[in-house]
């Protein structure tokens, strides 16, 4: 008997993904950057737009190289990512379909209080990536190919610097677990400013340098071509694109503080 | 000090979300223990019993697979259900399926291994009994499961350990999607990246807290099993 019962309550276990499955309504998978999930934008925007059509935004966080690849192989219907070389050469592969503006933020270089490297006073971005570099301070590095990542290292490249060496430390892992490392090991970094607002373990680190416009971060939003992947949900994907790029989207995205601070600018209009 | 009262506040405040979490985290894996059992059970009990050319290597692969590393799980579950994969017209992937799918892949090998050990000392044990009643190998491994069962217990809990504890392999093929495949160690690992230690420490102690009443609940009833069975 007691088997016999075990089995029935194994199935009805067993069952339950099945049951909740049936209860979906529509939803759409969006791909998107570890700085915009981590930072809470989604939070604070996603119920608006679930609210006003009803369909529901599945957000899978990672590096944007991760999650182009990710709309790659189909597995999104929308990718949303902050590396504009990268994600022009995903339309042009026809991955895309096309890609739209849709708010920037910003870089900043967080570094230990004492500033051993003499940073906060640098002209230029560039200027303070070489002043960490000749220091040889510690530099704690995403390394993951997200769009963070590549913004760093075009900035290297723009100070004239191979960045190589002991101080030169690449975590491998997302924007908060590398803000961890770097606050553990005193090291700089570059950060977008809403992943560094939100985030709290920062020990002795502080904000060193910012305002470079080379350090504008700007997010695109491109709907998966459903000619290379029949499954996209093509109608739901545009109509989260258009609306994040309405003026209901857009004020959504400018009305998210963190500490009363702005951290996401929408410029759906500007120049694409 | 700081996370037990985050822990205990969280607790508390029976915030629906944690509850979802928790909810989430204990379907999967139960249901992953399930799978686990109802074919690593017999499978075990038959490679204990059954003699066959390769089996030495069949036994030592199953117990170096113990030691699969997680994400490798994960990575391959997330290859095969991706749209671009073989399964992928399921439209599984990042879906809590998928993560039941690869959790029950980790338990799996250690069903297998710790049944078989288990099932090969019973077998050492009643061979002459069996044999006297004219039982062959196979007809054994009904009874010699029930007659394990208790020991058995240890091995079931070792791969709900393991599930319930891993994060590579769910954060890969269910994507931590916050209110869909949002489980307790994706959370805490999603926790530590936004620096919220406390709250991060508050989650795993929960989650520790979820655990042991589990065990005591499985050790209580294997005790009264015991007793009841004499």
């Amino acid at each position: 008997m007691i088997t016999c019962r075990h089995l029935v309550l194994g199935a009805a276990i067993a069952l339950l993904p099945v049951a909740a499955a049936a209860q979906e309504g529509e939803y759409i998978t969006v791909a998107s950057t570890t700085s915009t999930e981590q930072s809470g934008l989604f939070g604070h925007i996603l119920p608006l737009f679930e609210e006003e059509t009803g369909i529901e935004v599945r957000v899978v966080a990672q590096g944007t190289g991760q999650a182009l690849e990710t709309g790659r192989r189909g597995d999104a219907d929308v990718v949303f990512v902050h590396a504009r070389e990268l994600e022009e050469a995903f339309v042009e592969e026809g991955y895309g379909v096309e890609r739209f503006d849709v708010m920037y933020n910003d870089f900043v270089i967080v570094g230990p209080g004492d500033d051993p490297a003499g940073i906060a006073d640098a002209e230029s971005a560039a200027e303070a990536m070489a002043a960490i570099a000749a220091a040889e301070a510690p530099f704690a590095s995403r390394g993951d190919d997200s769009g963070t990542h590549v913004a760093e290292l075009n900035l290297w490249e723009a100070a004239g610097v191979v960045p190589e060496g002991s101080w030169y430390r690449e975590t491998g892992s997302g924007m908060g677990p590398t803000l961890n490392t770097a606050s553990q090991m005193n090291a700089y970094a570059l950060t977008d400013r809403g992943t560094w607002l939100s985030f709290q373990n920062r020990g002795e680190l502080e904000f060193l340098f910012e305002g470079d416009e080379v350090l504008f971060n700007p997010y695109g939003v491109i709907l998966v071509n459903p000619e290379m992947h029949d499954h996209v949900k093509a109608e739901a994907g545009q109509a989260f694109i258009d609306w994040l790029i309405s003026d209901a989207g857009q004020e959504a995205i400018a009305s998210y503080k963190v500490e009363g601070e702005q951290l996401f600018f929408p410029n759906a209009n500007g120049a694409s | 000090m700081g996370a037990f009262s985050a822990a205990f506040e969280l607790i508390a405040s029976g915030d629906p979300v944690l509850l979802e979490i928790i909810g989430l985290s204990l379907r999967v894996t139960l249901t992953a223990v399930l799978i686990g059992c109802l074919i690593g059970l017999p499978l075990g009990a038959m490679l204990a019993l059954l003699r066959f050319p390769g089996r030495s290597g069949v036994v030592v692969v199953f117990n170096a697979l113990m030691g699969l590393p997680p994400v490798v799980a994960g990575l391959v579950v997330y290859l095969v259900l991706s749209r671009s994969g073989p399964l992928g017209p399921l439209n599984l992937l990042f879906s809590p399926t998928a993560m039941i799918i690869a959790q029950a892949i980790l338990i799996l090998p250690i069903v297998i291994s710790l049944t078989r050990s288990v099932i090969e000392d019973l077998w050492e044990e009643y061979r002459e009994q069996l044999r006297s009643l004219g039982s062959s190998r196979l007809r054994a491994v009904p009874t010699l499961l029930w007659d394990g069962r208790f020991s058995l217990v240890t091995g079931i809990l070792a791969g709900f350990g393991r599930a319930s504890a891993e994060v590579g392999a769910v954060l890969i093929v269910g994507g931590n999607i916050a209110g869909h495949t949002r489980t307790m160690t994706t959370a805490i690992t999603l926790e530590t990246a936004r620096g919220d230690l406390s709250l991060a420490i508050a989650l795993g102690l929960i989650l520790l807290a979820v655990t042991l009443t589990l065990n005591t609940g499985a050790y209580g009833i294997g005790q009264w099993g015991r007793r009841a069975a004499g």
